[in-house]
């Protein structure tokens, strides 16, 4: 590489800039600021993650870790620049595979597949697998990525969108998918307005301290334009995801109750951020802490008015446990423990805030603008209508961006200073101090009849929720329904408790605290199987809801696809059951259940769409339901167009900024295609409905859009509807439909009886895997999904989810692990990397739910949880050897081994 | 706060700076970039990347000497003897393409790592270091030039010159593997390498070293002596007895002490039984 200093200017993708005077500055850096070239994403700013890949004359470099100074005189590829054949044929691979979900890491995928296909213009798998390792995903468990790379020497074929009345169903490419392969979707770091000022949170380094400022009027280094702490906060200091338990303060108020909390913010003009920070004059006094359930309970409480440090419990009962379990044939009992799960989005918060005119702004990424609204306002004293949230693209979530985190930090700054203010969190800062998955300590006795029959489950789980309550309530209340699994349990009781510690806050990840229950209830399955005498499918299959059930609420279910799914796995459990391992491997072969409520339990989550169709022919959808990846932005627009019985092309979509849609909720609790594409389905229907009577035509009018007008067949009867000429509404529609939905639910009672949700979704998982018994280590060999959907509404995004899904349960299952202190950066926290997801076979199962729009229900959070207990369950069958303490890392596991043997 | 940069294009002029100043040494960049949270470097820094003659592997009557420059992506492209098929298995482990691309090999020891990729199978090459300073050069064996975490010999106003490997060095094959929790960008929890001259049915050379499992990794000199009087594979006591006596492992995230005994002597038992094959 040749490097001149003398002439500071950098060839980027052909065109030559400056890079100033600054050397050692991160190209990445240089790239996004001085270039504008932010399709460059930063996402650990450590070489870790891959995202800021770039190619410096042909070679994939992390541009994070590289000064720019030696980048003078090399060429530089960015996404960008990826507009030559070989590029060009790749994005279009990525789309027609599915390749990019919330597509964070898709500049960094690209970049590196481009890197190989350069030289390999047919790679293996092997090939993909190595050349791809150093660019972490957190959404697609990688397989559609190295397919897509496989298939990339394809010509480009034109994409054909379904035409009107066929988008349900169809393999429909992202709607917004080009603009993420092309990197040019807006992420929370990608837009501010020029001079806005850089914030920065001073934060807690102990798991519990008293704090006290020294003199912060005098303390102000270079380009420091203010200091707020708790006393600056105009409004109330204390938010949370659910108003009555709202506890956590936007910045601490004498003592810190984790490590990471924010207790003062510090603003600089851009350009003085980076001013050293340690001589913050704040005195730190460390108190006693606590970081596990089992300590918190009865430690000196953290919050008044929680008694023994129990935030709250859940409790579900029905018949008379003790007796069913005295009188049972076989009993199984085991405790369980999980740890704390990191989301690891590779998109690290951020966003900006600015005031227009008395209206506070925030754009950032998130699931839940509205929940945001209105959790900044109140923190900031102002009235909801007073705050916008505009939502960027979203580079993954997975239940942590639902609870605001920099949105207020940014939103007092903006407001106390009348300038722009913006905030990109560290790797650290953003592991540190937003939410994780609640580590759970869990005990269970299931017993079973003599023939197999399960007649009773007693569950008990504490969930250390950490210091604040976020999402703790939701766990305690849904493990409890959720913990027999989808299997028929007429005598039950399971307790859900959340536990306060000096934990990190433990919140919303996908699946609220069902995952850890499933692997209780899965793996005692295993062990009553094996002392039944049955094959461990056919237990499961014996045991599942059939149409007609009622639930361990009391509920009655219809159209349950438990059973299908088990039935769609057992061509595979035979086979694999008779496979061998290689030398020197022992092979294990593993099944799991889920059943999973979509949406809040037993609470209204009402979603609203709005679709409208303007004076010039264009159809508008308000598209609240926040794509953070998943695909709702594709998704509800095709029930949309169905049910208007419109062309999916015809659609524009408006994003869920909060002074322009309705609120469709947030997403969590796998609601949004349920939910908000109810409410899609109604609209659709109300905006036809519309159209139909202005044209007087029947139900069965086929409609078509021919510039300015729509165009109704009615038979042989042809109506031409001049929408120039009708009037527009308040908001602009000549025609529109907006539409409410909120599921039918009841409240639970004291015995935890009633109707907690309206849909639920189905699914087993089996996983063949070989474990290295000297060794401990578990090599994933594949896996087979069985997913009841009730309707596939995009088959390519189901997939999407469940290959994302099984990844999460695989890092839940193998090495997740998030340690207060010593994980906070993404080499000691290890996620799955391109080689830890083994092939997945994918099946959808479409048993119609009469709920769901077009018979669809949730999918999202079901995917992860059969996951971690058959992998488990797999290690089992393997060695023998019974995990009771996860992640399995290879020490478990070999001791788990060596505890088998008796040694 | 605002960095002073040089860029020397000879080692001549890097080591005269070095003696007027302390300086942070940058070579691939790939441990100092992640240990700030800043945009860019600070202080005073010396930039290796300008010296050409620092770049790639020479073959010289005494044997090869690996230039400070050398990227593990440089290693990987070398045409080079079996005996160097072990770095070359570690190159391929050290993180992914991006890190292999930048990150050097010399680097790799002056971060002195206890879980260091390089370590093992350079210790098997009985390679040693060369450092230059403004009073001269000299040369070190690897297993002085570290002297714990983070910690090397090193002294003020020198810098690493390049890695010698002895011709002696050059015979046999080698080999390494590394277990860690994940497959690809990990931190090892334990490595193992090691070369092998086998003449007829008998080891006239071994090396033997491990990695993660002590302060810095360490040979397993007594087993290594074993191996060449007598016949066959080691017995599996004999391992462990040196595996106790040689390493020092402690518990941390990554797995527990125990664990970490017991899974170096499982792979220093295969690999011998593979030599032996």
């Amino acid at each position: 590489m040749s490097l001149d200093t003398n002439a500071p200017f950098l060839s980027v993708n052909g065109q030559a800039i400056n890079i100033g005077d600054a050397p050692l500055r991160r190209l990445s850096d240089v790239l996004r600021e001085e270039c504008g070239l932010r399709g460059t994403k930063v996402g650990c700013d450590a070489g870790d993650c891959g995202a800021c890949t770039v190619l410096v004359d042909g070679e994939a470099m992390c541009s994070c870790l590289m000064p720019v100074a030696r980048a003078v005189g090399a060429e530089i590829t960015t996404v960008e620049g990826l507009d030559n054949s070989i590029g060009e044929r790749l994005k279009a691979a990525f789309l027609h595979h599915g390749a990019a979900q919330c597509g964070i890491c898709t500049p960094g995928m690209l970049i590196s597949a481009v890197a190989l296909l350069q030289r390999v213009a047919a790679p293996s798998e092997a090939e993909v697998e190595s050349a791809l390792a150093g660019v972490l995903c957190r959404c697609t468990g990688y397989r559609k990525i190295i397919a897509a790379v496989c298939d990339a020497g394809r010509p480009v074929a034109p994409v054909v969108m379904p035409e009107a009345g066929h988008a349900v169903g169809a393999r429909v490419e992202r709607l917004d998918g080009q603009r993420k392969v092309d990197g040019t979707d807006v992420f929370g770091a990608d837009e501010w307005p020029d001079g806005a000022l850089v914030v920065r949170a001073i934060r807690s380094p102990h798991h519990h301290a008293r704090f006290s400022f020294g003199n912060l009027e005098e303390w102000r280094p270079e380009g420091c334009a203010g200091v707020w702490t708790a006393a600056d906060v105009p409004g109330v200091n204390r938010f949370g995801v659910i108003p009555p338990f709202a506890d956590q303060p936007m910045l601490a108020e004498e003592v810190a109750r984790f490590r990471g909390e924010a207790v003062a913010l510090v603003a600089f003009d851009d350009g003085c951020e980076e001013s050293d920070l340690s001589d913050f004059p704040i005195i730190w006094d460390p108190l006693p802490d606590v970081l596990d359930e089992a300590a918190g309970i009865g430690a000196a409480d953290l919050h008044n008015g929680r008694a023994g440090n129990i935030l709250t419990q859940g409790f579900v009962q029905q018949g008379d446990v003790e007796t069913a379990l005295a009188g049972a044939t076989h009993t199984a009992k085991a405790t369980i423990q999980t740890s704390y799960v990191e989301h690891a989005y590779i998109e690290p918060e951020a966003g900006v805030a600015w005031m227009d005119g008395d209206m506070l702004v925030v754009q950032t990424c998130t699931q839940a603008p509205v929940m945001d609204r209105d959790d900044t306002a109140a923190l900031l004293g102002l009235a909801p209508e007073k705050v916008r949230i505009i939502p960027t693209a979203t580079g993954g979530g997975f239940g942590s961006k639902l609870d605001v985190s920099l949105h207020p930090l940014i939103g007092l700054v903006a407001l106390k200073t009348g300038r722009a203010a913006r905030m990109v969190y560290t790797r650290t800062e953003s592991m540190q101090s937003t939410t994780k998955r609640h580590p759970a300590t869990m005990t269970a006795t299931i017993g079973t009849d003599a023939e197999g029959r399960i007649i009773g489950m007693d569950f008990t789980g504490d969930f250390n929720t950490g210091a604040y309550a976020s999402w703790g309530p939701t766990v305690a209340n849904r493990v409890p329904v959720h913990a027999s699994g989808p299997y028929r349990t007429p005598h039950y009781r399971a307790l859900g408790r959340a536990i306060h510690t000096n934990g990190p806050v433990s919140g919303a990840f996908r699946g609220f605290g069902v995952p850890q229950a499933a692997i209780m209830q899965e793996t005692l399955y295993d062990k009553l199987a094996e002392a039944a005498g049955m094959d461990r499918l056919a237990f499961r299959r014996l045991n599942a809801y059939r149409d007609g059930d009622t639930t361990c609420t009391g509920q009655m279910i219809q159209k349950v696809g438990i059973v299908e799914c088990l039935d769609a796995l057992k061509p595979h459990w035979e086979a694999a059951l008779d496979e061998g391992a290689p030398d020197g491997l022992v092979r294990g072969v593993g099944v799991a259940s889920c059943w999973y409520g979509c949406g809040n339990t037993s609470l209204p989550n009402p979603s609203t769409i709005r679709v409208g169709v303007r004076p010039d022919g264009q159809v508008v959808l308000h598209q609240g339901a926040s794509d953070i990846g998943q695909g709702s932005n594709t998704v509800i627009t095709q029930i949309c167009a169905d049910a208007a019985g419109l062309p999916l092309k015809a659609f524009e979509l408006i994003g869920p900024d909060t002074a322009i849609t309705p609120d469709a909720g947030k997403t969590s609790a796998s609601r949004q295609t349920y939910v908000t594409g109810k409410a899609a389905e109604l609209a659709g229907r109300a905006l036809r409905a519309a159209v139909l009577r202005h044209a007087n035509a029947g139900n069965g009018a086929r409609l078509r859009l021919d510039g300015g007008s729509v165009i109704v067949e009615d038979g042989g009867d042809v109506r031409r509807i001049a929408l120039n000429g009708l009037p527009a509404n308040a908001f602009g529609y000549v025609f529109m439909g907006e539409e409410t939905y909120n599921p039918p639910v009841t409240p639970l009672d004291e015995n935890g009886q009633g109707t907690p949700y309206a849909v639920y979704g189905w699914g087993a998982q089996m996983v063949v895997l070989d474990v290295d018994e000297a060794l401990g280590t578990v090599h994933l060999r594949r896996i087979v999904a069985a997913h009841d959907v009730g309707r596939a509404i995009n088959p390519m995004l189901a997939e999407g989810q469940i290959e994302g899904g099984i990844a999460q349960g695989i890092g839940l299952a193998l090495m997740e692990e998030y340690l207060p202190g010593r994980t906070e950066n993404l080499h000691d926290y290890l996620i799955p990397s391109i080689g830890d997801v083994p092939p997945i076979e994918s099946i959808l199962i479409e048993k119609p739910d009469p709920e769901g729009p077009f018979g669809a229900r949730g999918l999202g959070e079901h995917v992860l949880i059969p996951t971690a207990p058959a992998i488990l369950n797999a290690i089992r069958h393997a060695t023998g050897a019974e995990i009771r303490k996860l992640p399995a890392l290879p020490h478990r596991v070999h001791a788990a081994i060596a505890a088998v043997r008796g040694q | 706060m605002i960095a002073e940069y040089f860029c020397p294009a000879d080692l001549d002029h890097a080591v005269t700076l070095l003696a007027g100043r302390p300086c942070t040494i940058l070579a691939g960049g790939t441990d100092l970039y992640p240990a700030t949270k800043a945009q860019s470097l600070t202080g005073s820094v010396l930039d290796l990347a300008g010296i050409r003659e620092l770049r790639g592997i020479d073959r010289k009557a005494g044997g090869w000497r690996i230039g400070a420059g050398t990227t593990w992506t440089d290693v990987l492209r070398a045409d080079l003897p079996t005996a160097f098929d072990g770095l070359k298995q570690a190159a391929r482990e050290v993180g992914a393409v991006q890190i292999q691309n930048a990150g050097t090999v010399a680097g790799n020891l002056c971060n002195a790592s206890p879980a260091a990729d390089g370590v093992p199978p350079l210790l098997t090459l009985d390679a040693s270091v060369e450092l230059i300073s403004a009073q001269g050069i000299r040369v070190l064996p690897l297993s002085e030039f570290l002297i714990g975490p983070r910690h090397t010999a090193l002294g003020a106003g020198e810098l690493v010159s390049a890695i010698l490997v002895p011709a002696t060095s050059g015979a046999g094959y080698s080999n390494f593997s590394k277990l860690g929790a994940r497959r690809h960008l990990v931190i090892s929890i334990v490595m193992v390498a090691g070369r092998f001259v086998m003449e007829g049915d008998r080891l006239t050379t071994a090396r033997i070293a491990v990695g993660s499992c002590s302060a810095t990794a360490r040979r397993l000199v007594k087993l290594e002596e074993t191996l060449v009087t007598t016949a066959g594979p080691p017995s599996t006591a004999l391992v462990a007895d040196c595996v106790a006596k040689t390493l020092d492992p402690i518990d941390d995230v990554r797995g527990s002490a125990a664990y970490r005994a017991d899974a170096a002597v499982a792979l220093v038992a295969r690999m011998m039984a593979k030599a032996y094959q």
